[in-house]
């Protein structure tokens, strides 16, 4: 059966946005929920347990703010790919697209070697509440970028054959997500005390 | 016109189980639910005759020791709602009906649906596996309360546990993936002409279900991988000594718990709307309103969770906001179910199996849903929290959900998917030996609630007031109806497989229906419409005045009906 | 209604109770009309050659009523039945009346039995001469008892169906309750939540007694130095009631 044919179904779009575009925001909305789940669930805890600020300022800060410049600067080429991709300038995009995923590189670098110096420290996941926080949602979220990332090269592979220029807003709209889930665990795992 | 027409002869394993073809894709969602079913069917047989005849080696089985009670009971609750229920009624029934009905050639997504069941598949194994290992099969309730889920120092079944959650989490996957296909096919791909309410209620309800799942399936992940940390990598999420809480996870299980009862009522009703319309020869009585009640009550299931937490350490307080929410939410599905009754008014109705199945399930469901009432009743809840008295409570409105309305949408689209029609006679057969077992095994069980046996309890001997003669009795009277019960499902494997080579041939509509599944060969050929559809009218155009025929399909535009009436 | 499947030994087990039967009633009454009504239909409009069916919409008003009443009529019922809930389960779980001297037991969950901490003639808990007891809770009639609820490990679920208790014992946490036995008798307490293989075998009795027998019950159970020179019985035999109680 080929793959390349698409039936009919995908093509249709009643609600006039197209089913790449919508399958995409159902994907986030049900991201949001997940995310939505765990981070209620710290911030429950959160407020519970004051002392795990202490816990908190051990994190490294200017790491993570290091890592917010870098998945915002990230997003801002996904932006302008997602320009040159409905200019259809498609190697463009995926140029544009790798520079992107390199961002996402840079973040799980940074994420390494802050992981590493906290287990150094001596702070592992089963270090108490406030690390196994840190680690699952972070965690969770590094592979959120890891995916993303795959995605994105794929995607950029086929756009610099100029195909599938539709996905490249697509995987910039999940990207923006990863992005924005960040810019709530920043302050959240790393500032509040 | 899709390319796929042009297609090679695919192989054996492309055409089984690597196609993306939506109807290929609702077959095996539906044997993998079948088979799922007689596992899950054979778990209750085994601990229901350890109920009914204590200490007894079960023939086919043998001892049943407390550990390996807790751990059928376990895997017959996950099995029934997550591998029965969910994959027939959502998935098998979604994928097959919605392309057909809204009048396209496919899922939006094919590959993601073929990867969909993929992971689903897996799900099951994983599960299934669990036999094999140390310890065994989790054994901790499909509820999976921490802290004894979260240890295996105290459950006793460490890799069990772990392989449980692992299985039902990527059911989850599995299910969201689907879900998002079946929305965004319901929203995008719809015939030209069909409007938001053109459509029939069974995929309204289908993608309802879907979307309800989603928007509570997420908070649930996030607490199932949790507790997959407290149990593999010593984390403290739900260890109350290391500053988590064990009630965390009771509210993001129900929260998810609670929407998950309608998830899978929603669609049974859809299928249940379809044939009264079809059987009765009538328009569905509002059929707006339908909708409005059920966005009412999708809506609603998001505020109930606790209901099922009163006694659990909450809040006192708490309990009252959630008593009234529960009872609230009954005014929307008891008004469904009115207005499903009222479309029998005026009606011709024609009791063939089909009908049969859809009635009873609007006949039991009630008894199964006023018995809500007294749980949504805080005040008794106290007292029947956690009794038969529940477990009656939610059998009767599990059973005719997923196996009574899935009886009855089997034997109505059976003639679409397999071309043939079931023989009538064995149909009728295995209706009433299904039916009337079904009561006789859980009306009993309401009275030894009621008497305060307590669920999940292997033998009773241990508590005075429970190990009564007059309530074993009733046990066993139970356990008796179940062997019954079970027995004449062979009638209906028996029906359902010689059919499919021996059957009479269906024809296009063997029963006279108005949707577009109808208006094709049966069983639909690949690319299901041959020339594509246009819909011109709602999907229940029964009796229209003045016209010749009885029904009107949805396809059929206004010229020709005018041509008709004037000839 | 209850009674006749299962003794009511407390003073709030009759409020569950009526509750109970005025659900019964009113939802008792919507089923059976639902349900007749249903059946009714199925019959008169049974498929019959040259009856045509009605092409009804469902927005018609005379019909519509059909659906609109019974749907306000529900919601009374539905604000009847929550004002009983509500009370009842105020009166149980919402406010405690004070308790009678003494009258205090803390019920400690664990894998799998239950275990109880009883003030000796003291009347206070947590002094040398608590009663404490595996399995078997000893309790006076007509006496307003509080209890505090704790878990050693999982969840657990104290239940006593006669006395229509039941609530939920956790780890880390010490839930409090109240209950006022008013009959005496031998009854079982169950747990009802899922803790274990041995769930099952969570069970435990409790005896409520005649305040003289209560009495004396303390009085031969209590272990401490001072219960001993109050009532001086033989100290081989109380210790070994304290440590030897009944483990199922
Ligand atoms: C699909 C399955 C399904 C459905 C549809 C429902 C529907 C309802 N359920 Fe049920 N429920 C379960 C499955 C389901 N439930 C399961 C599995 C559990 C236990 C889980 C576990 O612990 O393992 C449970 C547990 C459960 C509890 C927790 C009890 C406890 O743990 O102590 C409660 C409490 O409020 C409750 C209430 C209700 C109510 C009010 C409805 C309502 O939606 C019902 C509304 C329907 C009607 C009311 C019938 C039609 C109306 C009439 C005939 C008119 C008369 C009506 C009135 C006057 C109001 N259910
Ligand atoms: C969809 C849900 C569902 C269904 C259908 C059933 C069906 C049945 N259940 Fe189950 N049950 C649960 C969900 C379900 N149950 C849950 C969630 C629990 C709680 C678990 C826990 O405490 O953790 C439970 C617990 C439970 C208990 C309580 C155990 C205890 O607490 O100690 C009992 C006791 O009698 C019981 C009995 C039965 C019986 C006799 C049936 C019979 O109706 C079964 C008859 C079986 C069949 C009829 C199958 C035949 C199938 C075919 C012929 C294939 C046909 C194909 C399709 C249907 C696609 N169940
Ligand atoms: Cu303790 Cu069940
Ligand atoms: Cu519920």
């Amino acid at each position: 059966m080929s793959t390349s044919a698409k039936p009919l179904a995908n093509t249709r779009s009643g609600t006039g946005i197209v089913s790449a575009k919508l399958i995409t925001w159902w994907v986030i909305a049900s991201e949001i929920v997940i995310f939505g789940g765990l981070l209620a669930a710290y911030v429950m805890h959160r407020i519970g347990h004051p002392e795990w600020a202490d816990s908190a300022s051990h994190t490294l800060t200017w790491a993570g703010a290091f890592n917010t410049f870098v998945l915002l600067t990230s997003s801002l080429c996904a932006v302008l790919a997602h320009q040159a991709a409905d200019a259809h300038d498609g190697p463009k995009a995926a140029k544009l697209l790798r520079l992107t995923s390199l961002g996402g590189l840079i973040f799980l670098i940074v994420k390494g070697y802050e992981w590493s110096v906290d287990i150094h420290e001596g702070f592992v996941i089963s270090s108490g509440g406030f690390w196994s926080f840190y680690y699952t949602l972070a965690g969770l979220h590094g592979l959120h970028v890891l995916a993303g990332m795959i995605i994105m090269l794929i995607v950029a592979s086929d756009a610099a054959k100029n195909q599938e220029l539709q996905r490249v807003e697509c995987i910039g709209l999940y990207w923006h997500f990863v992005d924005i889930v960040w810019i709530f665990l920043f302050p959240l795992l790393y500032i509040a005390r | 016109m899709s390319a796929d027409l042009q297609h090679h002869e695919p192989g054996i394993f492309q055409k089984y189980f690597w196609s993306t073809d939506h109807k290929m894709i609702a077959r095996q969602y539906l044997f993998t639910g079948m088979a799922m079913a007689l596992i899950g069917g054979f778990f209750a047989y085994v601990f229901r005759m350890q109920l009914g005849f204590p200490n007894h080696a079960v023939p086919g089985y043998g001892i049943v020791t407390p550990a390996r009670y807790n751990a059928l009971v376990t895997m017959h609750g996950s099995i029934m709602i997550f591998w029965v229920a969910m994959p027939v009624l959502i998935a098998a029934f979604g994928n097959f009906l919605i392309p057909l009905m809204v009048g396209c050639d496919d899922m939006a997504f094919p590959r993601i649906n073929r990867l969909s069941y993929q992971i689903f598949l897996l799900s099951a194994l994983v599960l299934l596996s669990s036999f094999l290992v140390k310890g065994g099969p989790f054994g901790g309730a499909w509820t999976a309360y921490p802290p004894l889920s979260a240890s295996g120092a105290y459950n006793l079944t460490p890799i069990g546990a772990t392989l449980w959650l692992v299985a039902v989490a990527l059911e989850f996957v599995a299910f969201l993936l689907g879900g998002i296909n079946f929305t965004v096919t319901a929203m995008n791909s719809r015939a030209p002409g069909m409007k938001m309410y053109d459509v029939p209620i069974v995929v309204w309800m289908i993608v309802l279900a879907s979307v309800i799942f989603m928007a509570s399936a997420g908070p649930l992940i996030a607490g199932a991988v949790m507790l997959l940390f407290d149990q593999t990598m010593a984390t403290g999420f739900y260890d109350p000594t290391r500053g988590g809480d064990p009630l965390l996870w009771e509210h993001l299980f129900w929260f998810f718990g609670h929407p998950e009862v309608y998830v899978v009522l929603l669609p049974a009703m859809g299928i249940v709307a379809e044939i009264i319309a079809v059987f009765a020869r009538k328009k569905i009585f509002g059929y707006k309103t339908v909708l409005y009640t059920t966005w009412a009550v999708g809506f609603l299931s998001f505020v109930v969770w606790a209901h099922h937490q009163f006694v659990a350490g909450i809040d006192p307080r708490m309990a009252n906001i959630f008593s009234i929410t529960t009872l609230l939410i009954s005014v929307p599905v008891t008004e469904m179910v009115f207005l499903y009754v009222a479309t029998l008014y005026g009606g011709s109705i024609h009791l063939d199996t089909p009908m049969l199945w859809a009635l009873a399930f609007i006949a039991e469901f009630m008894i199964g849903g006023v018995t809500g009432i007294f749980l949504g009743s805080s005040g008794t809840d106290i007292y029947l929290h956690d009794t038969y008295f529940l477990i009656a409570h939610f059998h009767y409105t599990f059973v005719p959900i997923a196996i009574i309305a899935v009886f009855g949408g089997l034997t109505f689209w059976y003639p679409k998917m397999f071309g043939r029609m079931l023989n009538e006679k064995l149909g009728k057969i295995h209706f009433w030996g299904t039916v009337i077992p079904f009561n006789v095994i859980f009306i009993p069980l309401f009275i030894t609630g009621i008497a305060g046996d307590q669920r999940r309890i292997y033998n009773y001997a241990l508590f005075a007031e429970q190990a009564r003669p007059p309530l074993q009795h009733l046990r066993t009277t139970a356990t008796v109806a179940l062997l019954v019960m079970l027995s004449f499902q062979l009638v209906f494997l028996y029906n359902f497989f010689t059919s499919l080579g021996k059957g009479k041939e269906a024809g296009p509509n063997p029963w006279r229906s108005a949707t577009l599944e109808w208006t094709i060969p049966s069983p639909p050929p690949h690319g299901n419409f041959v020339e594509m559809p246009t819909v011109y009218r709602g999907p229940y155009e029964y009796g229209l005045p003045g016209h010749p025929e009885d029904f009107v399909a949805q396809n059929v535009p206004d010229s020709a009906l005018v041509g008709e009436v004037e000839a | 209604m209850l009674e006749r499947y299962l003794s009511a030994a407390s003073t709030y087990a009759h409020w569950i109770d009526y509750q109970f039967i005025l659900i019964a009633v009113i939802v008792g009454f919507w089923l059976i009309a639902a349900e007749g009504m249903m059946f009714w239909l199925i019959f008169k409009f049974r498929a019959r050659d040259g009856r045509p069916t009605q092409y009804i919409t469902g927005e018609e008003p005379h019909l519509k009523r059909w659906i609109s009443i019974p749907h306000y009529l529900i919601i009374v019922c539905d604000i009847v039945i929550l004002a009983g809930a509500i009370t009842v389960w105020y009166q149980i779980k919402q406010v405690m009346p004070p308790a009678d001297a003494g009258a205090v037991v803390r019920i400690i969950g664990q894998q799998w039995a239950w275990s109880f901490q009883q003030p000796g003639p003291d009347g206070v808990l947590d002094t040398a001469d608590d009663i404490r007891s595996v399995g078997e809770l000893h309790v006076a009639v007509n006496t307003t008892y509080h209890f505090e609820l704790m878990s050693r490990d999982v969840i657990h679920s104290f239940s006593v169906p006669a006395f229509r208790l039941k609530q939920d014992g956790l780890p880390g946490r010490t839930i409090s309750g109240w209950f006022r036995p008013n009959r005496v008798g031998t009854y079982d307490i169950q747990c009802t939540q899922m803790c274990g293989i041995g769930h099952a075998l969570m069970a435990g009795r409790i005896i409520v007694e005649t305040p003289q027998d209560h009495a004396a019950w303390m009085l031969r159970n209590s272990n401490s130095t001072v219960a001993q020179q109050q009532a001086p019985a033989s100290p081989a035999a109380a210790n070994a009631t304290t440590m030897a109680e009944v483990r199922r």
